[in-house]
């Protein structure tokens, strides 16, 4: 997850993350995992707070003003089987959403041109 | 690449089952030749910002997940082959030396395209019931483990990517070469990186991928020092 400065609306970051904020802390699936004090306020979360809370690498770089957050660490890849709402473009730049495959069973293969 | 062998497959089984199929391309354009030269008729997705690798855990290409009806993983990402590649076949006694050994690394990857296509036709008639359909508990743990290096490689890596997709195609590379050093076996990683100094634009991917003057390692070089082409990939455990 990029961004230019570490306060995150709480709607961004669970659209990436996966990790949505409730009463009792940040929360995925059946895992909450509670916030201290002025971590989020009015919607806004300090990401510094939040990425040490989580387990996940922030990385700065200060010449382009810019932060990479990165997965949560200390498990595995995956932290759930549940695939959250992939979309990404065509051949032709047209946005495609995994989701919409719902109810078909779906091969997901990742090639390259290297 | 594979994409006609997944077209292949995708027009024996579909609807039973919809073929995906996704380049991790940083640069779309390297990409579209080859989906263009296939034509597929499953959707066919350009994932420039690797989004796959951090949120599933793609490591190396080819390799595929599961998904089943409700949006669940039913296996975990792992090595994909559905047809035999010649490449594994060819005699190479005449070759060159460095190209003899290259191809006999190649020729150690594992995977079974046999066994593999046999086990998702099994999962098309059986769905649940297929034994080849993990719980979502076996998913999760045959997923690759993530210590805080593998995460930190990830964030450094969309950083460069963040970069390069800016414009700034240079101050990429100390971001990209961290996320080599952090995460050294994630093949994504370093053969992104490295087509964009050891192919020409316009012209065919270079897959033998040789030493260069940016970053290190080379494709041979590395996959003899991380253990051969046995190591190459994950193949899937049927």
């Amino acid at each position: 997850m990029i961004v230019e400065g570490l306060a995150v609306g709480t709607d961004e970051f669970a659209a990436r993350t996966g990790w949505e904020c409730k009463p009792q802390g940040l929360c995925k699936g059946d895992m909450c995992v509670p916030l201290p004090d002025g971590a989020q306020v009015d919607g806004v979360l300090s990401l510094d707070v939040v990425a040490e809370r989580l387990r996940m690498p922030l990385v700065h770089d200060e010449e382009h003003h810019l932060w990479a957050l990165g997965p949560e660490s200390g498990g595995h890849a995956l932290t759930t089987a549940v695939v959250p709402d992939i979309t990404l473009p065509d051949r032709s730049g047209n946005p495609f959403s995994l989701s919409s495959l719902r109810g078909q069973k779906v091969l997901l293969v990742a090639w390259a041109s290297w | 690449m594979s994409l006609p062998g997944w077209q292949a497959l995708r027009a024996e089984l579909f609807p039973r089952i919809e073929v995906v199929t996704v380049a991790l391309d940083v640069d779309p354009t390297f990409a579209h030749p080859f989906i263009d030269a296939a034509a597929p008729e499953h959707p066919s997705l350009v994932d420039s910002s690797h989004l796959l690798d951090e949120v599933l855990g793609f490591w190396n290409v080819p390799m595929a997940v599961w998904i089943d009806e409700d949006g669940v993983l039913v296996r975990p990402p792992e090595g994909a082959v559905v047809e035999e590649s010649a490449l594994r076949t060819m005699d190479t006694s005449g070759f060159p030396d460095g190209i003899r050994e290259m191809m006999d690394e190649v020729k150690k990857i594992p995977g079974d395209p046999v066994a593999y296509r046999a086990a998702i036709v099994d999962w098309a008639n059986n769905g649940s019931a297929s034994r080849y359909a993990l719980t979502p508990d076996e998913v999760i743990a045959r997923s690759q483990p993530r210590p805080m290096d593998h995460a930190r490689a990830a964030a450094c890596f969309e950083l460069g990517q963040e970069l390069w997709h800016r414009g700034l195609p240079d101050a990429a590379v100390p971001w990209w070469r961290e996320a080599h050093r952090l995460h050294n076996e994630n093949w994504t990683y370093k053969r992104q990186a490295w087509t964009f100094v050891t192919s020409q634009p316009g012209q065919p991917p270079d897959l033998m991928q040789p030493p260069n003057d940016v970053y290190e390692g080379s494709w041979y070089a590395d996959v003899v020092r991380l253990g051969g082409g046995e190591k190459y990939v994950n193949a899937p455990e049927l």
